[in-house]
């Protein structure tokens, strides 16, 4: 069985022009390869190229060495078979409405306005925010403008979801509901998720496997982890709070090493 | 604020509110709405809120001015009654609506030409490195050349007839538009750029759905301005030759130390600024929550 989105050997250097002055060198020898309709979570220390990695695999940025692949063939650009949701709320169009929003992806593609407002529908409810339809983005909290993305993302029904630290910005309870909301829309979809965050529960909730990134720079793959907690998870069960362990100790040791020079 | 500019009422309210904390008693009197005796004492503890407060201090304006008209002498500061009166003739005899048809035609023709070039050239100096990098030098040379330098040059050039005065206010309305649109259209994030490709968006889906809506409150904030700015430069090129429009009475009035009509001149000028700014921003509120433009 081949990967649906496996890196190989890949480099990704920046150079002075972007990087603020000095040439970075982000990525160097890094492996990946997630299986259909996993679950990945990529963990790792700050600034080791955990975003570098999701906008390489997005086709906003090109390697400079090896290669990015998507179901074997190499990342061009951006493209509606990898959807994405973002950190920032700043992604959504705040001139359109909840809805709007929502239909923006089977607009550009032409979709019929029957079809649109059917796929609307069921991912607005899907996230919980039929009620909100009518409303604009700065009129939503925090949590409602993620599920908008996330309804978004899943309108145009992407074989693959990108999530670039999707829940960094809410607070501890409203980020815990949508880790929950988000097994259970994975469960019931079974997309291929790669999946970035620093919040070791959160990776340990979410994840088939985690990925733990060293530090940079010139990154690699340091290790990736099987997560064989059973689903629906449970927090802090012995099992949860050993892998969680393990996994904070091996973080602790890249940031220490970079801290060390 | 240059766009604020002609609409100079509400900065003369703001000036004369000391007054109308303690009015005159017969200002009181017949200006207070009657609910003001109604509810005693917390009515007047909230006279700020009153609808009636800018109608209280306009009068309280006109009786200052009438008084200080009294002190002087009227080619100095002609009293109100005679501002009036001058108004009251030239409107009988049609030509304070020909001086301001001449006028609002030059501005709104001038700065709706201005701003239909400044809007695309504007979004696409904003998006495209190149486009930029030719008009740049052009734009950072002639933003400090005000449009008033121009007028002697499009006289020779475009002769004494409107052309000359509209091309001038295209200018005016041009500029300032045209920075504000490319400010906006640089400035769109790159992020919801990302995320309409993420969308499947094509370029050009990216363009018309994405920058030109991103674009919008600058749009508004450009053309508000340039509005307010074609209003000085309509009275410059009136000034120095024309035969009509509101900077012509002003400045013929002269010729004749007919002070009224100066003034006569400038309350119109405010008028028609602020009648202006109202349309527009009737047309613009249809747009304004979708986009949260401030108005």
């Amino acid at each position: 069985m081949t990967a649906t989105i496996e890196l190989l050997q890949v480099g990704k250097r920046f150079d002075a022009r972007h990087a603020g002055g000095a040439a970075y060198e982000a990525l160097s020898g890094f492996d990946l390869a997630i299986a259909d309709g996993e679950f990945f979570c990529l963990l790792g220390p700050t600034g080791c190229g955990k975003s570098t990695v999701m906008h390489l695999v997005a086709g906003f940025e090109q390697p400079s060495a090896g290669r990015v692949l998507v179901r074997g063939t190499p990342v061009r650009g951006p493209g509606a078979d990898r959807g994405m949701v973002f950190q920032s709320d700043l992604a959504l169009f705040p001139w359109l409405t909840v809805e709007q929003n929502v239909a923006f992806g089977l607009e550009v593609a032409h979709r019929t306005a029957a079809e649109v407002r059917t796929l609307v529908e069921r991912n607005l409810d899907l996230v919980g925010l039929s009620a909100h339809r009518g409303k604009f983005p700065r009129e939503l909290s925090g949590g409602m403008k993620q599920r908008v993305q996330i309804a978004r993302s899943l309108a145009t029904d992407p074989s693959i979801l990108l999530m670039d630290e999707p829940f960094g910005a809410l607070d501890a309870q409203t980020r815990r509901r949508m880790q929950e909301e988000l097994a259970r829309i994975w469960s019931m979809s079974r997309k291929t998720v790669l999946f970035i965050t620093h919040d070791i529960g959160e990776a340990i909730w979410l994840a088939d496997r985690i990925g733990v990134m060293t530090h940079g720079p010139g990154s690699r793959m340091k290790e990736v982890v099987v997560n064989r907690l059973p689903r629906p998870r449970v927090h802090m069960t012995p099992e949860f709070v050993g892998l969680y362990n393990a996994l904070e100790d091996s973080i602790r040791a890249e940031s220490d090493a970079m801290l060390d020079g | 604020m240059a766009s604020e500019a002609p609409v100079s009422h509400p900065a003369v309210v703001d000036r004369q509110r000391p007054e109308s904390i303690a009015p005159p008693a017969g200002v009181d009197s017949s200006a207070m709405p009657s609910d003001a005796h109604d509810s005693g004492r917390a009515a007047r503890g909230d006279f700020t809120r009153s609808p009636w407060l800018p109608v209280v201090a306009l009068l309280v304006t006109v009786a200052l001015w009438d008084l200080g008209a009294r002190l002087t002498i009227p080619i100095l500061l002609p009293p109100p009654a005679d501002v009036a009166r001058a108004g009251w003739k030239s409107a009988s005899d049609g030509s304070l609506f020909r001086h301001i048809g001449a006028s609002y035609f030059r501005i709104l023709t001038g700065w709706a030409i201005g701003c239909a070039i400044a809007v695309p050239f504007g979004i696409l100096a904003g998006r495209i490195r190149w486009v930029r990098a030719i008009l740049d030098p052009y734009v950072e040379f002639f933003r400090f050349v005000p449009p008033i330098a121009f007028v002697t040059l499009f006289m020779i050039w475009l002769g004494l007839g409107e052309l000359s005065k509209v091309a001038l206010i295209v200018y005016t309305a041009f500029f300032t538009t045209f920075l504000a649109t490319l400010a906006g259209a640089m400035g769109v994030e790159p992020e919801r750029i990302r995320a309409a490709q993420c969308l499947g968006a094509t370029r050009r889906q990216v363009f018309f759905r994405v920058i030109v809506p991103g674009t919008v409150p600058h749009i508004v904030t450009g053309v508000r301005l340039s509005l307010g700015l074609a209003f000085m430069t309509v009275i410059a090129a009136e000034f120095i030759a024309a035969q009509t429009g509101i900077g012509y009475m002003i400045f013929s009035a002269r010729l004749f130390a007919q002070t009224e009509y100066v003034f006569l001149g400038i309350l119109v000028l405010g008028l028609m600024g602020f009648a202006a700014n109202w349309v527009l921003k009737k047309l613009l509120s249809r747009i304004v929550y979708r986009y949260d433009v401030k108005l």
